[in-house]
């Protein structure tokens, strides 16, 4: 279970959010919401640990995050507006070095798998440099599907897809609440998960 | 295990990455050996002071050569979001940081010493001197590699970061260069380089030991 309590971010002078207080259980979604510049990304980074909180506590599994590093960043993966893809890297060796600096060795036909799944099967020995910005962003997710991360922290997942990677990312966020996981995640769009009763964390000063 | 495991990854995508772009390689390569064969057109063909200052210019040339190659330790990682997932691995950061750090050498340090001996024959180095100056940068290069990644990390989002780099790091680097330097020295004027490269020796053992601390911790501010 993840738990922000009286959290506060401040950002130069300018206070974004306080007492924020929010849970989140296996297989729940949760939506952060807020106009631009209210704070959606902070607070990601912040759950994640980039960010130390201004006051408050996270708490994964009731211990603060700080604490149990390891084992929190071990069940933690993070999906950020860069893509972490090198551009002299082709897709394949991307994810497969990503992975494996994660600590997941995979095989060469699950890596491959993934990338299919996303719609990138063609072009996996191209290198990224001639991926366009929504193909990066397919090789990003497919680094979430591989390295089984119990909760995922998705900010802006959807800009940049086409309607059918729309359509494949939030079943692939329903597959994930299904298997028990958690999500928490920013978005402009409407998402609609079928069977999935998103809960809403509106960010106001 | 798993700690050789993530540097053994880290070591293959840097050193594929680095094989793909070789120019930025060949560049600071080239500027090394550009930059120490100035010194004789500028101070005049005479044999004799060229030998005697051969070893501090090979030294002074791969300190700046080094400082060159500072720009990309972690910038590109910085920009295109692959330090952050590097942050976010269950690895402790100093494993990855040194492990980021020895890559940089490899790629950045050994093209150096490698060139190094070429240089070391131009200004007449005798070849007791030359073997004391291949050692003396196996030792000190390193260091380099270790004092720069804290300038590196300091300065990484920051406008002009590549002379701020400069102004931080080259002061840091005066004791490599002073036992460096001296060493090949002590090499050519026969008094033995043995008391220079134990003291070298001693820094990369030292900076090995603390630096990777000091790039945590900046590299934490500087994600902030």
């Amino acid at each position: 279970m993840l738990e922000g309590k009286d959290l506060a971010c401040v950002r130069g002078e300018r206070t974004l959010f306080s007492h924020l207080n929010f849970t989140l259980h296996e297989g729940e979604l949760l939506l952060v919401q807020g106009v631009n510049g209210s704070g959606k990304t902070s607070l990601l980074r912040m759950v994640c640990g980039l960010l130390a909180p201004e006051f408050g506590d996270i708490l994964w599994r009731g211990k603060k995050i700080g604490a149990a590093r390891e084992s929190y960043h071990a069940e933690m993966a993070y999906f950020g507006h860069a893509p972490a893809v090198k551009e002299d890297l082709t897709a394949f060796e991307n994810l497969d070095f990503s992975c494996r600096l994660a600590g997941v060795a995979l095989d060469r036909e699950e890596v491959e798998g993934a990338l299919g799944h996303l719609g990138l099967g063609h072009c996996l020995n191209l290198p990224a440099k001639s991926l366009s910005q929504g193909q990066r962003r397919r090789v990003a997710l497919a680094r979430m599907l591989l390295i089984k991360a119990k909760l995922w922290i998705l900010d802006e997942p959807l800009t940049a897809l086409d309607q059918a990677a729309l359509q494949l990312v939030q079943s692939l966020i329903g597959e994930h609440l299904q298997r028990g996981g958690m999500a928490l995640l920013t978005t402009h769009q409407p998402v609609v998960i079928p069977g999935v009763e998103p809960r809403f964390l509106q960010l106001t000063p | 295990m798993r700690t050789m495991q993530t540097i053994f990854a880290l070591l293959r995508r840097e050193l594929t990455l680095a094989m793909r772009r070789r120019g930025d390689v060949l560049t600071v390569l080239f500027f090394f050996v550009i930059v120490a064969s100035l010194f004789p057109l500028g101070v005049g063909p005479d044999t004799q002071l060229l030998r005697l200052m051969g070893g501090g210019v090979v030294w002074v040339s791969a300190l700046l050569a080094a400082m060159l190659s500072l720009g990309r330790l972690f910038a590109n990682d910085y920009a295109d979001g692959t330090l952050e997932q590097l942050v976010l691995t269950p690895t402790p950061p100093v494993i990855w940081i040194t492990g980021k750090i020895l890559a940089h050498w490899m790629v950045s340090g050994v093209p150096l010493i490698l060139v190094a001996p070429v240089l070391g024959i131009q200004f007449g180095l005798s070849n007791e001197a030359l073997g004391v100056l291949i050692f003396s940068l196996l030792l000190g290069t390193p260091v380099l590699s270790l004092i720069g990644a804290i300038g590196a990390a300091l300065t990484l989002g920051l406008r002009g970061g590549g002379v701020l780099v400069s102004l931080l790091v080259l002061p840091l680097y005066i004791p490599v260069l002073i036992f460096g330097a001296g060493a090949v020295d002590g090499a050519m004027s026969g008094m033995g380089a043995e008391a220079h490269l134990s003291l070298l020796g001693g820094i990369l053992i030292l900076a090995f030991m603390l630096t990777p601390w000091a790039v945590s911790a900046a590299l934490r501010i500087s994600i902030e």
